[in-house]
């Protein structure tokens, strides 16, 4: 551990509990030092299959909660979907486990300096670092309203917490089996209409991140974009997890999530673009690699 | 013998290092590891490949996990000689890092316009040549393969970086390796980087394509090829200072590159799953040989060729 440092730090941590949340898993994991610098958005990069393990990758995680001190020690909560085998083995720890906790990472959401309206909109189990957000603009005196997506009624996440985070809650489904039938892109145009939100602080999938951004920048609202916590190392070395993004000086760079990320000013992405290098990026040369 | 009683400073050409452990070229421009280690305990900092305009790199995938390693095509993303020389140069010669400044371009006008800016710039205590030009899709990409273009770029380099300044030169290369070391180093090469790193794709599970068709595998699955390598070129060239490089995780990792003849090694893979790797396998390394009794690096360098290390 790296104590007295800013910045983020590595700590063999252990697992504390691991339970089921619908189709997603909350991991809570005593994690020392984490907590004391966590800040809504940033996200713990965990290594997974033990000291033994082949893989040389992390996992990136976006922060659901923490606490910093308590019988345990400082502890952090992440919410993973199982599926990958990484997260499937993380998912499968018993209660006493070691696991080698990194973070927090990343850039965290930008908070407004005045008590402004906000809506949040959460993708599944991405609506996770959204709980803790809704708790510091409560603070500052902010309205907090939330959207929550899924395809289905099992993959929405926190739709309970959200009554008590938020003023007004809206659950949207593509299947229609909850609350109303659509997509963020179907919803939130209304949605920022009724509540003449300031603010759209998003979390989500690429697709879910795009509408989120069009339909503020429609509205003339802010949006803050969290990217899916990239796996990999989560500190900028290995250059990833680039996306194409507008800088201040209106020139395209390749950006890291992880670090200059996750949280984006959803206008500054490039949104169709990413996956790609765009052939206006600085320091893109067609046809030679330098 | 203790721990603290092990002299860890080695020479790689002048390059003198407190201890044998560098970065492997390509793990960002030390910002980002400031958290974790401080740059100046590593032996040297070894930053990512500069070249002379700004660099984008690649479109993705550009990193894919493997069983003991990582695929990656990055395609060089960098910030340019420019953006390197104000802004991050600065902060490694502010943070007292041994810096060595690893250089990659298409063209020897290119390598010589590197060679004397990046050579002649205050902080930066050697220069390593990337000659691995084959993840990039210049016309060139051979450029690194061949002995006598190898040679050539080295030359070019060697004469625009001053006296005092260790040329490195980073090959890639099986099985032509020796022949290749040979060339670079008869060409003025004061040491040789030999890197475990070899060709490799990956299918994507969901689109049945490759996610990368054509990347480098570096981490613990190509140790030992790095191994086999630095022993191949000591055995040849006994007296050319060799820095080994390849899934090097702990300090026996890093020792095993030392006994088979590396007077240094450099630490990549391993720093984007432990950040610290570097500084740890620092300390790791100082216990393994106070255990076996070795009072130093340079009685470790090597010593697997001969009798074993007299302790």
């Amino acid at each position: 551990m790296t104590a007295g440092r800013p910045g983020p730090v590595r700590v063999d941590g252990e697992m504390l509990a691991v339970k089921r949340a619908g189709g997603y898993v909350h991991l809570t994991m005593v994690a020392p030092g984490v907590a004391e610098r966590f800040r809504p958005g940033s996200f713990v990069a965990l290594a997974v299959g033990g000291p033994l393990s082949d893989r040389c990758l992390r996992r990136g995680f976006p922060i659901y909660r923490v606490r910093a001190s308590g019988a345990y020690g400082g502890t952090v909560e992440v919410v993973a979907r199982p599926g990958e085998a990484g997260t499937t083995w993380l998912a499968g720890l018993s209660a006493g486990s070691p696991v080698d906790v990194l973070g927090p990472l990343g850039r965290p959401f930008a908070l407004p300096k005045e008590p402004v309206a906000c809506a949040l909109v959460g993708e599944g189990q991405a609506a996770a670092p959204l709980f803790p957000l809704a708790e510091r603009l409560r603070e500052r005196g902010c309205v907090v309203h939330m959207l929550l997506a899924g395809a289905d009624e099992r993959s929405l996440f926190g739709t309970l917490e959200a009554r008590r985070a938020a003023r007004t809650v809206l659950v949207a489904t593509e299947d229609g089996s909850v609350g109303i039938r659509g997509c963020v892109a179907d919803v939130l145009p209304d949605l920022l209409a009724r509540t003449g939100a300031d603010v759209v602080y998003a979390s989500g999938t690429f697709p879910v991140l795009h509408a989120a951004a069009r339909a503020a920048e429609q509205h003339g609202a802010w949006s803050q974009t969290a990217v899916p916590a990239p796996d990999g190392c989560g500190t900028g070395l290995c250059q990833g997890c680039v996306l194409p993004a507008v800088g201040e000086d209106g020139l395209t760079r390749m950006v890291r999530a992880c670090t200059e990320g996750p949280v984006f000013r959803g206008d500054r992405v490039r949104w169709d673009d990413i996956g790609t290098v765009p052939a206006d990026t600085w320091g893109a040369t067609p046809g030679v690699a330098r | 013998m203790t721990p603290d009683e092990v002299d860890l400073s080695c020479e790689v050409g002048d390059l003198r290092m407190p201890n044998p452990v560098m970065t492997a070229s390509g793990c960002g421009g030390g910002r980002e590891l400031a958290p974790f280690l401080e740059v100046a305990d590593l032996g040297a900092f070894v930053t990512g490949s500069v070249t002379l305009d700004p660099c984008a790199g690649a479109g993705g995938p550009r990193l894919v996990e493997t069983p003991s390693g990582v695929l990656h095509r990055t395609g060089l993303q960098n910030p340019g000689l420019q953006g390197f020389l104000t802004g991050e140069l600065p902060w490694l010669a502010q943070r007292g890092a041994r810096t060595v400044a690893s250089i990659a371009a298409g063209s020897l006008g290119e390598y010589a316009e590197l060679a004397r800016r990046v050579g002649n710039s205050p902080g930066v205590r050697a220069v390593e040549v990337n000659l691995d030009l084959a993840g990039r899709e210049a016309p060139d990409r051979r450029l690194g393969e061949d002995p006598y273009q190898a040679g050539k770029v080295v030359a070019v380099v060697r004469r625009e970086v001053p006296r005092g300044i260790p040329v490195l030169a980073k090959l890639v290369g099986q099985p032509g390796l020796v022949d290749l070391a040979g060339a670079v180093v008869k060409e003025g090469a004061d040491a040789v980087v030999v890197s475990g790193q070899v060709p490799g794709a990956a299918i994507d599970r969901s689109t049945l394509a490759p996610s990368v068709s054509s990347g480098t595998l570096s981490g613990p699955a190509v140790h030992a090829v790095a191994v086999h390598a630095v022993w191949q070129v000591h055995a040849a060239m006994p007296d050319v200072p060799i820095v080994g490089v390849g899934g090097v995780r702990t300090g026996w990792d890093a020792l095993e590159l030392l006994l088979a003849g590396a007077r240094a090694v450099q630490v990549g893979t391993a720093a984007l799953h432990d950040p610290g790797a570097a500084a740890r396998v620092v300390e790791e390394l100082r216990v393994e040989l106070g255990a076996l009794g070795i009072e130093s690096v340079a009685r470790a360098v090597g010593a697997a060729h001969g009798q074993g290390v007299s302790r």
